[in-house]
């Protein structure tokens, strides 16, 4: 079996829309969460959120003029973006004549183009379905964001998009780890995407799991593990990664920020805890031991994890399954942060734009700060040594680290990375 | 209206779905639109919406059948306005 490395990286978060602007942002705790007044307007109990800032200007640089012609998709926007930017880094060179039948793509997504779903059921619903012109199909597949990358470099091996809500981001690097791992392909952009905005973020507001207490200060919202903490922050946007096996990384002289050591995706059946909402607890810890296995390592390795951690009261559950799955706890536990303090909860985003915060830790030897957790939860308090959960930036050399995501309908994957 | 009033108001639109390795001026009134100036089939409904928004007319189906060329859409928009 092939070994699989990382050699690119991309990101258009809430909090920066290029590598050094996301690194940045990553190293002072800035956050990308802003108030919405248009989220007031409709009545929306969290009317902030985190949107990636991408201006006109910046369009043109991924999109030509006709491309952009009755274009309404901020996910396949957001997902061209990370995906060609994580190409470049990787100096992987794409958009000749040829298709490329070694480089694949599993860009995933959840909900996706909602603001042009809406234009088109307006337009049917008036009887002009005629109007919807050419632009509505690639916009409102499923696919849209994996068919345009597609379409601007020659991708030629699977190009596919994967959906598992929030565990989106992280299952996709998975897939696409397998499918190099298996040789059937040498290089594979995998990574997802999320629109924002009301029509994405309105039926969470319903389901009251986004926080109605920091509408006045986005900035300081209580982040994920805080006491505070009282539901979470919608955000959006998209992360990518290059992945590729570790002979073609090294015959190309590829810069390799680290090897995907092993993972795991499974589901816990909505049993035993587990629902459509909430995680069944032995899958997920199921799920982390597997990941280890696959890996060929012990929890005693691992040195920092990337969590799920979302800002809800359901954070000090996520620190027990890892403490029960690697048999650690107090100041035995390794670092742990989130980063959806800074982004908000990027949704089918956030396992990728998180994977792409974590390579730049492990790469960079930090950890980023665990930003508005002034006073831990006490239940965390109680598993793990605060000094564990960085408020401010740490200095430190890492060599091994871990990345979870869980999301909806109990669904888990998890991957651990080791620099090479 | 006359054909080069027509053409002159088809022009820019045709322009604007012409793929990269086509200019401009490589229009001409007998030039088919997806043989010769390769825009993509599937844009050929965006030509449409854009003429019929300006000239304020309505394509039916067998109009669609019958556009091959810009001579062609002259001569469908003479008809609907005339």
């Amino acid at each position: 079996m092939n070994r699989v490395v990382l050699t690119g990286l991309g990101v258009c978060a809430p909090n920066g829309t290029s590598i050094p602007e996301f690194t940045d942002a990553l190293k002072n705790g800035k956050s990308g969460l802003a108030h919405y007044p248009e989220l007031a307007d409709l009545n929306f109990s969290c009317q902030i959120g985190g949107i990636p800032n991408v201006s006109e200007e910046k369009k043109r640089e991924y999109f030509t003029e006709l491309q952009l012609r009755n274009f309404d998709s901020t996910g396949i926007l957001y997902g061209v973006i990370a995906g060609m930017d994580a190409l470049k880094d990787a100096q992987i060179i794409v958009g000749g004549e040829d298709p490329l039948y070694n480089l694949g793509i599993i860009m995933g997504a959840g909900t996706t183009s909602v603001a042009k779903f809406r234009e088109s059921i307006y337009k049917i619903d008036e009887g002009k379905v005629r109007r919807l012109g050419s632009t509505s199909v690639p916009q409102t597949m499923a696919s849209g964001v994996s068919a345009y990358l597609g379409g601007m470099t020659g991708a030629a091996n699977m190009v596919t998009t994967n959906s598992s809500a929030c565990a989106t981001g992280t299952e996709a690097v998975l897939l696409g780890y397998e499918r190099i791992q298996s040789g059937k392909a040498t290089q594979m952009l995998c990574g997802s995407t999320s629109d924002g905005g009301p029509y994405i973020w309105g039926g969470f507001d319903a389901m009251k799991v986004t926080s109605y207490k920091h509408n006045q200060e986005p900035e300081k919202a209580a982040g994920p593990l805080s006491d505070l903490a009282s539901g979470f922050i919608p955000g959006s946007g998209a992360g990518a990664v290059v992945l590729e096996s570790l002979d073609s990384a090294l015959a190309r002289g590829a810069k390799i920020y680290a090897e995907v050591l092993g993972g795991a995706i499974n589901s816990g059946g909505h049993r035993n805890g587990g629902s459509m909402t909430a995680p069944n607890s032995d899958a997920v810890q199921r799920c982390i031991l597997t990941a280890l296995d696959d890996a060929q390592i012990g929890g005693d390795e691992i040195e920092y994890i990337n969590g799920h951690l979302t800002a809800t009261i359901k954070d000090p559950v996520e620190i027990e399954n890892w403490c029960t799955a690697l048999q650690r706890k107090g100041s035995d536990f390794p670092y742990i942060n989130s980063l959806k303090g800074m982004t908000g909860h990027c949704l089918a985003a956030s396992g990728s734009v998180e994977i792409v915060s974590t390579i730049l830790q492990l790469d960079g030897n930090f950890v980023f700060p665990n930003v508005n957790c002034d006073i831990i939860h006490p239940e965390v308090v109680a598993l793990i040594s605060e000094e564990k959960i960085p408020r401010s930036i740490i200095e430190t050399s890492l060599k091994t680290v871990a990345k979870a995501s869980f999301g909806f309908g109990d669904v888990n994957a998890c991957v651990i990375f080791r620099k090479y | 209206m006359t054909t080069e009033e027509i053409y002159a108001q088809l022009k820019p639109i045709v322009t604007t779905y012409l793929p990269e390795d086509v200019s401009e001026s490589d229009i001409t009134l007998d030039s088919d639109l997806t043989r010769e100036l390769n825009i993509n089939s599937a844009h050929l409904v965006d030509v449409v919406l854009d003429v019929e928004d300006a000239f304020d007319i309505e394509f039916d189906n067998a109009d669609m059948e019958r556009l091959r060329t810009l001579n062609d859409a002259v001569a469908i928009i003479q008809k609907k306005i005339a």
